[in-house]
């Protein structure tokens, strides 16, 4: 009952959140420079005098404020996120076609950075103060501070020119011919690197995080009763304190897995990778704003579902959560 | 132990200011050791580092001095990461300690306000401002604020909540003083050590910020920077590698700098938390 409930009114708060957002996207395309029919042709370049003017009876640029709000509202509400003139075709279409290889990218990203940031966090806390800690520690400082575009490159230059481990470029080996098992290994060996770079930030969070938690917790009571008890350390630190560390980690990684999405953007440009992501760096250079407004919206409305599934997950785990609220 | 002291004690946050100091003085320098400014082209394109007396970074694509570009991208990542901070600050600073003090529907609102701006993919908003706004130097200065103010406002909403509880605001208020007057007089300036951290902290990120703009060809065309710089090699890097690799390593080092002073801050504030998260 009362994870029903909670459904419904997430669900509700991210129904005016997005509700919110097509607000917001109107006002841009108003505040952008220029005439707002151009703007959404893509710029004058694109468009002649017959398609702005069509433009603004569809947009119906002649009407009262409002009413062109509550007309821009309404079609992106019926999913009609307006069309690109410059990939001659509707933007929602774009979108869904480049959906898949980021879903795939930013959640091996999420998975490697929440895995590896709490392995790390762990084994560093176990050893505070000593070589292992100053150097893991000192490993995610660097990493908290590289962008991520800089680590993609870094790697390519290292994994895929250098050593010519990985593939540095793409989705697929393209022209293969590869089926089933093969196919999937092949797409496997070009998602590390760009799932690694993307997740490198998040893995320096989560691990600083992880640690500062798991030091935390076994300055507790009941962990000092446990080793009073002279219970095993690697089995308090396993059971007794890892348990109550995590909670705090995994709250902050569901909240923050959906900024993935925006660094998306820039792992998907170095690597070629045919997301969402990239469809937005190209629609930059083509100034294709119905196409980065669509994709802004998408990937906030990926963030919200993101936040939602972690909340369902994380009161399945931790069972107080439902009481408190 | 004073608090400076205490910093000063810290070898990670001397690390980070002997690097700060030193990006300071080669961004305020640039004029004098670059007077023909970051554009001009001096030699031929694509000269290998250490190779060419007087350019030790080598040249890039169209025969411009790498360093001259590093040396000027200093200024413009400090200059946008400063004033971008600041910006935030008076957006997220007045939100925070209205609804941290008022209560009720004020927090209730600003808090709803807060946590919409805190779904939005920070990177994504970032990108369609500038984007719309076009790409100059104070539409990105604009844009990273608008995208990091949220953390400040929930900050100081805690602050001054838990702040406003103390007895001696109680005593400011029977002693008479005005709502307004405990607010900005007695209950702020008790909150400033942990939003000078916070800053230190948003400045490292809006350099990361700007940068990667930059990179995605959204930095003010007339200006240098290093993101651009790496966003122009980014097809060349097969051939080329010291054009994309150089000023990522200042981006690094500058943002690292940051991050070790803000910690060190940090710990210098807060003695005691520091204390126990080592032992």
């Amino acid at each position: 009952m009362a994870i029903a409930g909670a459904i419904l009114s997430r669900l509700l708060k991210a129904a005016i959140t997005l509700l919110a957002i097509a607000i917001l996207n109107f006002f841009l395309v108003h505040a952008a420079p220029g005439d707002p029919a151009a703007v959404l042709a893509g710029e004058a370049g694109a468009a002649d005098e017959q398609m702005i003017a069509d433009l603004r009876a569809q947009f119906g640029l002649d009407q009262p404020f409002y009413v062109q709000l509550a007309r821009y509202v309404g079609n992106i509400v019926t999913l009609d996120l307006g069309y690109s003139f410059r990939q001659g075709q509707p933007v929602l279409e774009l979108i869904l076609e480049r959906l898949p290889a980021t879903l795939i990218l930013t959640l091996t990203a999420f998975w490697i950075s929440l895995v590896a940031g709490v392995a790390l966090g762990v084994a560093a806390s176990a050893r505070v103060g000593k070589f292992t800690d100053t150097l893991i520690t000192g490993t995610a400082l660097l990493f908290y501070a590289t962008p991520l575009y800089w680590a993609a490159l870094m790697a390519v230059l290292v994994f895929s020119v250098q050593l010519g481990w990985l593939p540095g470029f793409g989705y697929e080996t393209v022209g293969s011919g590869f089926g089933g098992l093969a196919r999937a290994l092949d797409i496997l060996k070009h998602l590390i690197l760009p799932a690694l770079t993307l997740g490198l930030f998040f893995m320096a969070v989560y691990m600083r995080m992880t640690r500062a938690s798991m030091l935390e917790v076994a300055q507790q009571d009941f962990v000092k009763t446990a080793r009073a008890k002279g219970l095993n350390p690697a089995t308090i630190r396993r059971r007794h304190i890892l348990r109550n560390a995590l909670l705090p980690v995994v709250t902050l990684a569901g909240l923050q897995a959906g900024q993935l999405v925006g660094g998306a953007v820039l792992t998907e440009t170095v690597f070629a990778w045919p997301g969402i992501g990239r469809l937005m760096f190209e629609s930059l250079a083509a100034r294709d704003y119905n196409t980065i407004l669509g994709v802004f919206l998408v990937s906030a409305a990926m963030v919200i579902v993101f936040n939602i599934l972690t909340d369902l997950v994380y009161r399945l785990i931790d069972p107080r959560i439902g009481h408190k609220a | 132990m004073t608090l400076w002291k205490r910093f000063l004690t810290n070898r990670g946050a001397l690390l980070g200011l002997a690097i700060l100091i030193a990006v300071i003085a080669v961004a305020l320098l640039a004029p004098v050791l670059y007077p023909r400014g970051p554009w001009a082209m001096v030699q031929r394109p694509f000269l290998v580092p250490f190779s060419t007396d007087g350019l030790p970074l080598g040249t890039d694509t169209l025969g411009r001095d790498v360093l001259a570009g590093l040396v000027y991208g200093a200024r413009v990542s400090l200059l946008v990461g400063l004033v971008s901070t600041l910006m935030a600050l008076l957006i997220g600073v007045p939100l925070g300690a209205l609804a941290g003090f008022y209560g009720k529907w004020v927090d209730e609102g600003a808090m709803r306000f807060t946590e919409f701006f805190q779904t939005i993919p920070n990177f994504a908003l970032a990108i369609v401002l500038v984007a719309i706004l076009e790409p100059t130097l104070t539409s990105i200065t604009i844009a990273i604020a608008i995208v990091s103010w949220p953390p400040v406002a929930r900050l100081v909403r805690a602050e001054v909540m838990s702040v406003t509880k103390r007895e001696y605001v109680d005593a400011a208020r029977l002693a008479g003083l005005s709502n307004l007057s405990i607010l900005v007089r007695q209950v702020l300036p008790n909150t400033v050590s942990p939003i000078i951290v916070m800053a230190s902290l948003m400045v490292a990120t809006a350099i990361l910020l700007e940068s990667s703009l930059s990179f995605l060809g959204l930095g003010d065309p007339n200006i240098m920077s290093w993101g651009f710089q790496i966003g122009a090699a980014r097809t060349v890097i097969r051939s080329a590698w010291w054009l994309s690799f150089f000023p990522g390593v200042a981006i690094v080092l500058t943002v690292l700098a940051l991050n070790l002073i803000g910690e060190g801050l940090n710990d210098a504030l807060n003695p005691h938390l520091s204390r126990k998260g080592r032992s």
